[in-house]
């Protein structure tokens, strides 16, 4: 029944192992649901436009002229490669969407994540503790309120309130034009580079910027959090081992942090993960909501104007994310749950 | 057997829980006392408030319960101390040993933190090589090596988890150790190896030892006395070879005949089942059950007797004669017995 | 045999009526919310003022654009000159219409799938979540948003690619909590001795398994309609949802009104906005409660205060 404890390097490179046949799936369906739309991605952004020679040739140049097959083969090359294509309708290279509008993106996520999971798991561990008290209740009603509100809505009230009553705060895009202008991008984490650049007029634009979009983010992920964060300590406070500490006269606050909370955040972790793509489809809505010209912003557009291989190039970028994040989520929670390891 | 004042003396605790069907009353007026060196076996079927017992000692009661009597450990009544005081308390002066050992540790804490934090919450001041040196002694004591100090709970089998925490209750020297059915959920060979530990304590450490269990073996082998309970109350309690050569209380005997021996050719068992703890029988809780009832027992709850071999029972079968009415000798016409309900 | 299930599923829902506190009360004013919604969406032809694009009056009066709640239009107009209330209740109409026909067909897919694959397990089940696990850990919005703009193209847009779309969404994860507790009720011992006893595979579903499961169906039901809402509502605010002409959306309406907000005009978008949050909300309160109250591990059931009476003096003390 005794288990040796698997070095935290196998395990890592056992997961690594099992998860290609789930990359490989997603992008198999990427693939294929990209080419459901009848006819092919040129024609559909550019027909009538340009003239059908020019059709032909970059339908050649873009290889849609191949066999389904072939087709296939040289995109699962291409991820491989990094390789996400070039747009049609405005011929970036699809990797330079990803580093501009994703970093613009990352930024906004990172932010949105911090104030989720400081107001989330605060006010989650809160609740748990004071179980059926008049604060337990009204922290799970917050919770519930904010994650029923659309990010759209809440972004509506926040520029509502803080940006035309109480004009507080600028409630678009990432930085005033000319700051836009000045900021020389070296990161393309406005944030970063302004603390780079030095001048602190600049930063504080930076950071005013991303206040409301971020919390708008943050708080609705919270939601979730405060919940999830609640129930796990319930079910931890009822542990036997708990009672066992009690036996063994370890102070209550002792009892409450050392073990119950600490080993109620562990399936929170795991959890963390899902949290990401929550956080990745609040971010479009985010984006557009404040014009924050991130890459579900960039997404969006493209969407809408019917360039179909940016689209492509993009989810595939998103479906790379959503792995490796998973990837990154199951490897902290064996770093901390020694049992996780095979 | 010494003069000396009892490490614990219980008085006529009462110990009853609320549930959705009305009061549960899981001991319901129980009195015992364990000295130094002693071992002492509650035993009694599942559900009977044993457990409940060990815990209100403890003072480890769920919310909602409702307790009186006294328990003087040492001379302090343990049920008048404040919080912080009883906290105190366990570790260093008494120690719970529970029976399930795969769910008592934190997963997540290695055996060395858990041995650091229970010497230190009682010890503060202690250095850390202190704190190492006696948690090695205490596992050492329980043939865990040095070795496995930094593994995690569940690299251990549930033998050794048991060892570790009868180890973690053991480290700080205890004067009364509780045991709450330790070996239930081990194999055979562990269990002697458990119980050999546990009667080193006696020899070792003159530790006071409330043995609870329902396997009467182990209370004939380990057990310097008995206490039989039923229903919330002590039927029969006294030095552990008369009770099972002489048991005075029908209950204990009828339990004896139903151990299975090598020598058993046939199944004893007694009738109906344990009596629900929210509405026990009245007078004698054990007379719907009870082949030598009489009709007092239905009548009158039995007053305590103390035998001359030194044994204390509450039953009408030995007295006090002059409190027995008019006829109440006859025996009792038991009707079927019911299906009693669930405990 | 169908009175028998639904009898079968009513036992299961036993739990409802013993649970007490703070739960029950939370089941509560979840149903009053939801219950508001559909009465609004069942009678909105009666009691909606006006049509959801109607613009001018019954005289041919152009509505004023962008006008402030006033006695004619409490809830205001928009910047199409309809009538902001209107939409409101026509929109409860359009958000359950689909959510309803969404959650329907995942369960009607994603539940019969999930206790299958579950049941069978082999290496159907084991390539089934492999597909439904990369499909559900990808973001939902963008996968709805990919869907409803493929179907859109082929089929165009209305209430039933919408409803398509989202359910698409939603199937992996019918598919996974199903499988998932099926796995583990077969390793339940009863299960395990009724198959011993050589009970077909039809009956030990039917009987054992699908009890157990119908009870956690409620709660994940009400939930995803919850987001299921929040879905809708997101794809309309970014045009991929519901066209205005073909019925009212409170995310379209919530997209129209995110200029406003700099002009000072709140009305075209705070009532859109509070009409999601609350039916959201109902739904989620509903689902939670229903969590509460059916999740076994985390029911406290309420404890009478115990009083310890006087000790009986023995009886024969005269």
């Amino acid at each position: 029944m005794a288990k040796p404890t698997t070095s935290l390097r196998t395990y890592a490179l056992t997961r690594l192992a099992l998860v290609l046949p789930m990359l490989w799936i997603l992008l198999t369906l990427v693939f294929f649901m990209m080419r459901v739309a009848p006819g092919d991605p040129v024609t559909a952004a550019l027909g009538g436009r340009l003239p059908e020679k020019e059709l032909q040739q970059r339908r050649h140049a873009a290889g849609y002229d191949k066999p389904l097959i072939v087709q296939y083969v040289d995109y699962l090359g291409d991820v491989a490669r990094l390789n996400f294509g070039t747009t049609i309708t405005d011929d970036r290279p699809v990797t330079d969407v990803i580093v501009e509008n994703g970093s613009a993106t990352l930024e906004l996520t990172f932010w949105a994540m911090v104030v989720a999971l400081s107001v989330g798991i605060g006010l989650g561990l809160l609740a748990g503790r004071l179980r059926d008290s008049g604060a337990d209740v009204s922290i799970r009603m917050f919770g519930i309120v904010v994650y029923a509100m659309p990010a759209f809505f809440l972004g509506f009230l926040a520029q509502l309130l803080f940006g035309e009553r109480l004009g507080w705060l600028p409630t678009s895009g990432r930085a005033s034009p000319e700051v836009q202008f000045l900021l020389p991008t070296h990161t393309h984490l406005y944030v970063v580079d302004a603390i780079i650049y030095g001048d602190w007029a600049t930063f504080k634009d930076v950071v005013l910027h991303l206040i409301l979009p971020a919390a708008t983010l943050g708080l609705i992920i919270a939601g979730v959090l405060i919940r999830l964060v609640r129930v796990n300590v319930l079910q931890t406070m009822k542990g036997d081992y708990i009672e066992a500490a009690r036996a063994r006269g370890i102070d209550e606050k002792s009892v409450v942090y050392r073990h119950a909370f600490k080993n109620a955040l562990v399936p929170v972790v795991t959890v963390l993960g899902l949290q990401v793509a929550l956080l990745m489809s609040g971010a479009v809505l985010t984006e557009t909501t404040f014009n924050w010209p991130g890459i579900g912003f960039e997404l969006v557009r493209y969407l809408n104007n019917r360039d179909y291989i940016a689209v492509q190039g993009i989810i595939t970028f998103f479906a790379l994310i959503v792995i490796f994040i998973s990837l990154l989520i199951d490897f902290v929670n064996a770093w901390i749950d020694p049992r996780v390891r095979y | 057997m010494s003069a000396t004042a009892p490490v614990l003396d219980v008085r006529d605790l009462r110990v009853w829980y609320g549930s959705a069907r009305g009061a549960v009353r899981a001991v319901d007026g129980v009195s015992l006392q364990i000295r130094a060196g002693e071992v002492l076996g509650l035993v009694g079927e599942s559900g009977c408030g044993k457990s409940t017992l060990g815990r209100g000692v403890m003072g480890l009661l769920p919310d909602g319960s409702a307790v009186d009597g006294q328990v003087l450990f040492q001379d302090t009544d343990l049920l008048k101390v404040s919080d912080r005081q009883l906290r105190r308390m366990r570790g260093p002066d008494i120690a719970l040993i529970f029976q399930e050992p795969m769910t008592r540790l934190n997963p997540l804490m290695r055996i060395e933190d858990h041995f650091s934090e229970s010497i230190t919450a009682h010890e503060p001041k202690l250095g850390k090589a202190e704190v190492r040196r006696r948690s090695l002694e205490a596992l050492g004591g329980m043939g865990i090596p040095p070795t496995r100090f930094r593994n995690y709970p569940h690299e251990f089998s549930g033998g050794m988890r048991q060892r570790i925490m009868i180890a973690l209750a053991l480290v700080l020297r205890p004067k009364l150790v509780i045991a709450d059915e330790p070996t239930t959920a081990l194999d055979v060979l562990v269990e002697a190896q458990i119980l050999s530990i546990l009667a080193d304590l006696k020899r070792n450490f003159d530790t006071a030892l409330l043995l609870i269990t329902h396997n009467l073996g182990i209370v004939a082998e380990a057990c310097d006395r008995v206490a039989v309970m039923y229903a919330g109350r002590i039927a029969e309690e006294g030095d552990a070879r008369t009770v099972f050569s002489q048991p005075a209380h029908p209950y204990t005997r009828e339990l004896l005949r139903s151990v299975i021996s090598l020598n058993t050719t046939g199944l004893h068992y007694i009738p109906g089942a344990p009596p629900s703890l929210i509405d026990p029988p009245a007078a004698c809780k054990f007379h719907p059950r009870c082949p030598d009832a009489m009709r007092v027992c239905a009548q009158l709850a039995p007053v305590e007797q103390r035998l001359s071999a030194g044994q204390r029972v509450e039953c009408w079968l030995h007295g006090p004669s002059d409190r027995i009415p008019e006829g109440g000798r006859e025996p009792l016409e038991q009707g079927r017995i019911a299906v009693a309900e669930e405990a | 045999m169908a009175s028998q299930l639904i009898a079968r599923a009513g036992r299961a829902f036993g739990p409802v009526r013993e649970a007490r506190g703070v739960p029950r009360w939370i089941v509560w004013a979840g149903i009053v919310l939801t219950l508001l919604f559909v009465v609004m969406a069942l009678t909105a032809p009666w009691i909606s003022p006006y049509e959801f694009d109607q613009y001018k009056d019954a005289s041919g009066q152009r509505f004023v654009k962008q006008q402030a709640p006033s006695s004619a239009h409490p809830f205001g107009t928009n910047v199409q000159s309809t009538d902001v209330m209107s939409r409101v209740i026509w929109g409860a109409r359009t958000e359950l219409k689909v959510v309803l026909f969404a959650v329907v067909v995942s369960l009607l897919v994603g539940l019969p799938l999930g206790l299958l694959s579950g049941y069978f397990g082999g290496p159907v089940d084991r390539v089934l979540v492999l597909i439904m696990d990369a499909l559900f850990a990808f973001p939902y919005l963008l996968l709805a948003i990919v869907i409803a703009f493929l179907l859109s193209d082929k089929f165009g847009s209305g209430v039933a690619t919408a409803a398509f779309a989202i359910s698409a969404v939603y199937i992996p994860q019918y598919f996974r909590v199903v499988r998932n507790h099926v796995v583990s009720l077969r390793e339940e011992s009863y299960v395990e001795a009724a198959r011993a006893l050589g009970a077909r595979p039809r009956t030990v579903i039917g009987r054992y398994v699908f009890q157990n499961v119908v009870q956690s169906v409620p709660v994940i039901a009400t939930l995803n309609a919850a987001d299921a809402i929040l879905t809708l509502a997101a794809l309309g605010f970014l045009g991929y949802g519901i066209q205005p002409t073909d019925a009212a959306e409170w995310g379209y309406d919530s997209s129209r009104a995110l200029s406003d907000a700099g002009a000072g005009i709140w009305w075209t978008g705070l009532f859109p906005g509070m009409a999601i949050v609350l039916l959201v909300t109902g739904l989620t309160l509903l689902g939670e409660g229903l969590n509460d109250v059916l999740n076994p591990v985390l029911r406290r059931r309420k404890m009478e205060p115990v009083t310890l009476p006087p000790r009986a003096p023995q009886e024969d003390e005269a």
